[in-house]
């Protein structure tokens, strides 16, 4: 049976993990490829790079990190943030990437999505929605929640499946850093309104929220940062609450 | 000079995944990412991936003159198809109606939407993603060390049915059983992506570069790196 995926996040600015990883006896806390080895002996289904680097000098550190992991790390990687063009995802693919999130550019640029998914295949593109209650809906954010699109949530999910986003990673922007677990309505809603996957995340705070992601929700995945950073919660730990209560994951 | 494995190149999504984890299980090995017929067909061992439709894939492989040399690696020397690389070995793909290599016989078909529910009211979503078990129909020299049920990464919206059981290897279900892995003398292929399936999947590609069918005279042992 189709395992739940586990998801670890890693924010990376300047070629560095930033957010802490605490990890025990971790030489380098800010080293990438250390984190990501861990993570992968500890079981994460995928890791997530998303890169934060203000500074167009850095961003072509993502790609060195990138290639390191990826020379070493046998499990899928998706790397997000700052993909304008078609030629950006192939730098990321090109370096190791296995997805490409695509959050911004996918509003202000509909037809990047379509043209980065005829070329390189719906498998490896994710579109990122970043979405607020507003009234009775949800709306959808960009510019990291800062920029109101005022495109609803569900109809922005069933267009970007049909312009060939083959997986939907959604972030409540009401529960992003508040560890009250997920917005279940918003996730199950656009769980429901797509047949592509759906990777839930924003406020994980306990391994009962990524229970609640997939039983309610009715996500494909669940995606976390600080639980597994500062070594709250272990992967392998969340894995077997989940089997406990019936999820079917890979242990 | 001939290379050990070549990965074939036809221009259908990202390959350093697939030959960075085979550098990582043949460290003495070349291997070469290659879109040369003259390159494949001197290799000593062939691995065919592969993403994308099916239509634009066997576009590719014509438009680059790769149709022989791929028939013949399949018939002569270890050659292993991994997901497009897989279904395309069939006769036809329901994906764009389209004609395949047709060195197995069977087609490609499309998880059917009225079948993707759980049972318990849960829709199942396409494409199967993710971490699936693997069960082992036969035994094959390249399910050596990987155990019954394994589980491996899998992306993909169509599988394949092949018209002779005989070459089913392996299956996995989601919701019902279909085949993710044929063998067939020299030639192994899996719908999954073992360059992505961390210890399993290594296994598995290092079972394929010291894989001797014996059959072929071309066949040889990658471990004694030997394949001048």
């Amino acid at each position: 049976m189709l395992a739940k995926r586990i998801i670890p996040c890693l924010d990376v600015t300047n070629g560095r993990v930033v957010k802490g990883v605490n990890f025990v006896e971790l030489k380098d806390a800010g080293d990438p490829v250390e984190i990501a080895r861990r993570y992968n002996e500890a079981g994460a289904d995928e890791l997530t790079f998303l890169d934060i680097t203000a500074s167009s000098d850095n961003r072509d550190l993502i790609l060195h990190i990138i290639e390191a992991v990826a020379s070493e790390v046998f499990i899928p990687l998706t790397v997000g943030g700052g993909v304008r063009a078609v030629g950006d995802v192939q730098r990321l693919l090109n370096a190791g990437a296995d997805k490409v999130s695509i959050n911004t550019s996918a509003v202000t640029n509909p037809q990047l999505v379509k043209d980065a998914a005829d070329r390189y295949g719906s498998q490896c593109i994710v579109v990122a929605i970043d979405a607020k209650r507003t009234g009775d809906h949800w709306e959808v954010f960009t510019h990291g929640g800062r920029k109101a699109t005022g495109l609803d949530a569900i109809e922005w999910a069933k267009r970007m499946e049909s312009l060939g986003a083959g997986e939907l990673l959604l972030t409540s922007m009401d529960r992003d850093g508040t560890k009250s677990g997920f917005d279940l309505e918003l996730t199950r809603a656009i769980s429901e309104a797509v047949d592509i996957p759906i990777i839930a995340s924003g406020g994980v705070g306990n391994l009962q929220h990524l229970v609640d992601g997939v039983r309610e929700g009715r996500a494909d995945a669940v995606l976390a940062a600080s639980i597994f950073h500062f070594g709250e919660y272990g992967i392998d730990e969340a894995k077997k609450y989940m089997k406990q209560h019936g999820i079917e994951v890979r242990l | 000079m001939s290379v050990d494995i070549a990965v074939i190149d036809y221009g259908m999504g990202n390959l350093r995944s697939v030959s960075k984890a085979i550098e990582h299980v043949a460290p003495a090995a070349t291997v070469a990412v290659t879109s040369d017929p003259a390159v494949i067909t001197a290799a000593g061992r062939v691995v065919f991936p592969g993403q994308g439709a099916a239509r634009d894939c066997m576009r590719e492989i014509d438009a680059r003159g790769l149709r022989q040399a791929i028939v013949d690696a399949a018939r002569s020397k270890p050659f292993l198809g991994i997901c497009m690389g897989m279904q395309v070995l069939f006769e036809h793909s329901e994906e764009g109606d389209t004609a395949c290599l047709g060195i197995l016989p069977g087609s490609v078909q499309r998880f059917p939407h009225e079948a993707m529910h759980d049972g318990r009211g849960n829709k199942l979503k396409v494409p199967h993603m993710g971490w699936n078990n693997v069960h082992q129909v036969v035994p094959h020299p390249l399910w050596t060390g990987i155990e019954e049920g394994a589980r491996f990464y899998f992306v993909h919206s169509y599988f394949v049915q092949p018209a002779s059981p005989e070459v089913i290897a392996g299956f996995s279900h989601y919701p019902f059983p279909f085949t993710c892995a044929v063998a067939s003398a020299n030639m192994f292929a899996v719908q999954f992506h073992p360059e992505k399936s961390q210890n399993a999947g290594l296994t598995l590609l290092g079972n394929f570069v010291t894989w001797n069918p014996g059959a072929s005279e071309t066949a040889c042992d990658m471990s004694g790196a030997a394949c001048a």
